[in-house]
């Protein structure tokens, strides 16, 4: 089973407070992106919470998921460090990809999180992939590809799905219908009324569920690895959610009005998940603002953690192409640095 | 190894493709994480028949025939690549890549590095090459330029037998990702082969097929057997040395500028489109490393930025060969 699950007291706590713990980092790098701390772009999954929380908590610690370009969330609700994480994001050595990948690439093979990615549509094939290695060498993993709805009319999508329903490959994928495909909604990207309506062309089920609500999407992942482990190939979710920022930061959002945010904002998964774990007498008001408390020392810490954390140096540059390394790029990371070269004659 | 060295060994008889399937037999037998996959690779036996027999030998699972899309199968491959087992993937000609080019340069190409190193990309890509089946522009193309210019990439291209045999092993026991790129009128091309199951032809390392005292040829696949006719032919007036050089990436720049450091003339055949590619890569490392040595304007010898038409005479007119070569060198001899 998973680290945690909401079969359980203790799980569905420690889902409440992967879902806090994502708001918050995102809403920290989000800030320190603000301030120009963070380079690059961040795109944040604030609002989305219930999906990634809800499939990994259905997921075993061993499986595969391959992310997207929103993936913080997915990070964090397979169980990563945020430490890392931070320290990624401001493109420091420590991060989980020393610095070369940042917000959009972070990856941890070991850890079963197969990359965040910067493709649109690139996450199901890699998904694909991994289940076919799972089942190419008897293993009891699955792999859930996370996709958004705009990726669901990638070209590449489709012939992931194909393959892993022709080939019945423990292949679970998640579509993420955050309701707009950059800026673009998703109405005028897709002429279904679902986008699991997918599933019918490669003879699997499709099912929409409530992204808002992290037990429903934990239910349908749940049945899914069920399916793919007893060897009946992938199932295609789709998961209406909402993300409450824009498609990145700075994205001014002149596709869509307040009302509709708060109106969204209404159905928030944080605050529906904590209303039924009070009410369930699971949980007390003081209790959250106690978990709330340590989720922003945590995040805190994480800033700090990536504040203080070395820079790579300029020539590691040259480092972690190959596994094997080649003299072009060898030449590179040997060279004398800042000596100004000597003129004429063969330079070998 | 220099192609004495291989011939020192104990060899046989076989023709490119028989050295191809015996590459990847002897690979699949040494490492149960070894297996093929692609279009019409199992009961079809490959449509040029290099995997041939194997899906009986194997049994499906170990040659799995895919649906047609580039794109899935590639990145499928990569993703398995990447948790730990070792596909070799056949895309049927070249010219498929383009379909399958967003899993090769942002995901094949781009996951070890952009993960810090901690993912391995154990994936071979096996793909046939040429012109001169009268086979016309979309089955016809010579690409390795694409593959050898993207980093993270490694690209080979045997030009005898017994290097489509150490290339193809070296690929499939590669970390790394490796294109291996067959010319397909050179499938039926014979020579000696090493029967050793450990041989490997190291990717890095260019062969000197001749060795000549007057011009440096640096040829590639179909046109290295070319051009040691036309070295032959030639002997009595001029002495070429040909040098296959084997891998594309990474190119061996030192065996390569020795050569014209010794003869001072250089003649670069490939049989890809002239701008842009593996002539310009290599007479640039000729410049960079021994410019004082060159005695002559370096000589390309390629496809003149055409596609490959289909009617016979337009092809033969496009298409390079060893008279090509021979004009290259007379020009500057």
């Amino acid at each position: 089973m998973s680290d945690y699950t909401l079969e359980t007291e203790e799980g569905r706590r420690e889902a409440l407070r992967r879902m806090l713990t994502i708001r918050e980092f995102d809403t920290t790098a989000g800030e320190y992106f603000a301030d120009g701390e963070i380079p690059g772009f961040v795109h944040l999954y604030i609002g989305e919470e219930a999906v990634g929380v809800g499939a990994c908590a259905a997921l075993d610690p061993d499986d595969y998921i391959a992310s997207t370009h929103r993936g913080h969330g997915h990070c964090i609700a397979k169980g990563l460090d945020p430490d890392l994480m931070m320290a990624e994001l401001f493109g420091k050595r420590d991060g989980y990809c020393n610095g070369k990948g940042g917000s959009m690439h972070i990856a941890d093979v070991e850890s079963g999180m197969l990359g965040a990615n910067g493709i649109v549509g690139a996450g199901p094939p890699m998904a694909t992939g991994a289940a076919l290695t799972i089942d190419y060498q008897d293993r009891d993993e699955v792999a859930l590809g996370f996709l958004g709805d705009g990726a669901v009319a990638q070209g590449q999508v489709h012939e992931a799905v194909n393959l892993a329903s022709t080939w019945d490959l423990p292949a679970i994928f998640l579509v993420e219908n955050n309701q707009y495909g950059e800026g673009t909604p998703v109405e005028k990207q897709h002429n279904v009324d679902n986008l699991s309506d997918t599933a019918g062309a490669y003879d699997i089920p499709g099912v929409t569920v409530d992204g808002m609500d992290v037990t429903a999407v934990a239910e349908a992942v749940e049945e899914a690895r069920k399916r793919a482990r007893a060897g009946d190939g992938p199932t295609f979710i789709e998961a209406e959610t909402y993300r409450y920022r824009g498609h990145y930061e700075g994205d001014e959002q002149p596709y869509r009005d307040e009302d509709e945010i708060e109106r969204w904002k209404q159905r928030d998964a944080i605050e529906s998940f904590k209303g039924r774990l009070i009410d369930r007498g699971e949980l007390t008001e003081e209790e959250f603002e106690d978990l709330r408390a340590e989720v922003e020392a945590t995040i805190a810490d994480a800033v700090e953690y990536a504040q203080e954390a070395e820079p790579p140096a300029p020539e590691e540059a040259y480092e972690d192409m190959f596994g094997e390394p080649v003299p072009e790029i060898e030449a590179f990371a040997n060279r004398p640095r800042a000596d100004g070269g000597a003129k004429g004659g063969d330079s070998s | 190894m220099t192609a004495q060295a291989e011939l020192e060994q104990q060899t046989e008889t076989r023709t490119v493709r028989e050295a191809i399937r015996q590459a990847l037999r002897e690979e699949m037998e040494r490492d149960e994480d070894v297996y093929v996959m692609g279009e019409d690779v199992g009961l079809f036996g490959g449509v040029l028949e290099v995997t041939g027999g194997l899906y009986e030998e194997f049994g499906e699972e170990r040659v799995r025939d895919t649906p047609i899309a580039e794109a899935g199968f590639v990145g499928a491959a990569t993703g398995a690549a990447a948790t730990g087992t070792r596909p070799v993937v056949e895309i049927m000609f070249s010219d498929f890549m383009g379909v399958s080019m967003e899993q090769t340069m942002n995901q094949m190409a781009k996951m070890r590095y952009m993960f810090g190193g901690k993912t391995e990309m154990p994936v071979t890509v096996r793909t046939t090459e040429g012109g001169g089946m009268g086979a016309a522009s979309q089955h016809s193309g010579t690409v390795h330029a694409w593959i050898a210019h993207f980093p993270g990439l490694k690209a080979v291209a045997p030009g005898t037998p017994a290097s489509a045999k150490g290339l193809t092993k070296a690929a499939v026991r590669s970390d790394d990702p490796v294109f291996v790129f067959e010319n397909k009128m050179i499938y039926e091309q014979e020579g000696e082969v090493p029967t050793d199951e450990d041989f490997t032809v190291p990717i890095g390392e260019a062969n000197v097929e001749r060795e000549g005292e007057d011009v440096t040829v640096v040829a590639t696949q179909r046109l290295v057997g070319e051009s040691l006719d036309v070295a032959e032919r030639l002997d009595a007036e001029t002495s070429v040395e040909v040098i296959d050089p084997r891998s594309l990436y990474p190119l061996d720049t030192e065996t390569i500028v020795e050569s014209v450091r010794k003869t001072g003339r250089l003649v670069v055949a490939d049989e890809s489109p002239l701008s842009y590619g593996i002539h310009a890569e290599v007479a640039t490392r000729v410049m960079e490393n021994g410019f004082y040595s060159l005695d002559a304007p370096i000589q390309r010898v390629g496809t003149p930025d055409t596609h490959m038409p289909f009617s016979p005479p337009l092809e033969q007119e496009v298409l390079p060969d060893g008279e090509g070569v021979r004009d290259a060198i007379e020009r500057i001899a």
